[in-house]
């Protein structure tokens, strides 16, 4: 399970970081900032070899000595991050592309509310919940 | 079947509502209702961009994001493709509709000619908010020469 949860707007600022423990939120952040050159980077190079797959899922974008770290972008460029725990090895690629499949699903609906408006920070009840279904427990952390 | 009437019926009121609201205000209630229409479309453009574009894969360039709004999304809102899709390959694209749904209930004629603008608004709206969203800044106007027939 994930130890971060971000979501970044296209145009690069956070919509919304959730991290399982609050005393590290500051370097989850760093690490999610630092992915976001890793994403650009990807999403660039789609266009030029044309056999490339075109897929909304990025993979895994750097694993670092604790972390993994996986990202999503949508067509509408809006940048999911999710950070793993390197020792987490149970994880699967096709857990994590489900994960990011909810994560997706959750913000779309989100997007759909009405209420909501576009740019603004995600403070909506139902995606907090899926979020916190992805997350490691509190007391395990 | 139902729900495509519905959908009529309500950009109807809509348009009417707007309009009765800012009739007060004389000499400029046109464009302030259109502009109104507008920017009603383009947040609704926005939303429904974002859960139509769910499951396609990434689109290459902007063409591709025009087929898609030519396709996918004219499907999802007005159950019909868009007709002719043109370029001149610098940003300029026209997309035409020849039987476009919110106009087919007016006259053939030209009498309600200086109507149609009123019925447009919104679907402007729609692709602009759509587009901005997949990251094109454009600005969308329509034209209508005959009657059912409309580009933009």
């Amino acid at each position: 399970m994930a130890v971060c949860v971000a979501v970044i707007a296209k145009e690069n600022y956070p919509l919304y970081i959730k991290t399982s423990n609050a005393d590290n939120e500051l370097k989850y952040s760093f690490t999610v900032h630092t992915s976001l050159d890793v994403v650009e980077e990807k999403i660039s190079s789609v266009g030029k070899n044309a056999n490339d797959l075109r897929e909304l899922y990025l993979g895994l974008l750097y694993p670092t000595e604790d972390y993994k770290v996986y990202g999503y972008v949508t067509n509408t460029k809006v940048k999911f991050v999710l950070v793993v725990e390197s020792s987490n090895t149970s994880l699967r690629d096709n857990e994590i592309r489900s994960m990011f499949r909810k994560l997706h699903n959750a913000f779309v609906d989100m997007q759909c509310n009405p209420f909501h408006s576009p740019g603004e920070k995600i403070s909506s009840r139902s995606f907090e919940k899926t979020v916190a279904t992805m997350m490691v427990p509190e007391s395990h952390s | 079947m139902a729900d495509e009437i519905l959908f009529e019926l309500l950009h109807m009121q809509v348009v009417q509502r707007i309009y009765k609201v800012y009739r007060h205000n004389e000499q400029e209630y046109g464009d302030i209702s259109i502009s109104k229409l507008e920017a009603l479309g383009f947040r609704v453009g926005q939303s429904l961009v974002e859960r139509l574009t769910k499951d396609v894969p990434r689109f290459k360039d902007e063409l591709d994001g025009m087929k898609f709004i030519c396709k996918d999304f004219w499907t999802a809102v007005y159950k019909k493709q868009i007709d002719n899709l043109r370029t001149n390959h610098q940003g300029v694209y026209v997309l035409q509709d020849n039987r476009f749904r919110l106009l087919t209930q007016m006259s053939n004629s030209k009498q309600f000619m200086e109507e149609a603008p009123k019925y447009l608004a919104l679907p402007c709206g729609l692709i602009r908010g759509a587009l901005a969203n997949l990251g094109i800044i454009s600005v969308v106007t329509a034209d209508v020469t005959t009657m059912p027939a409309c580009e933009y």
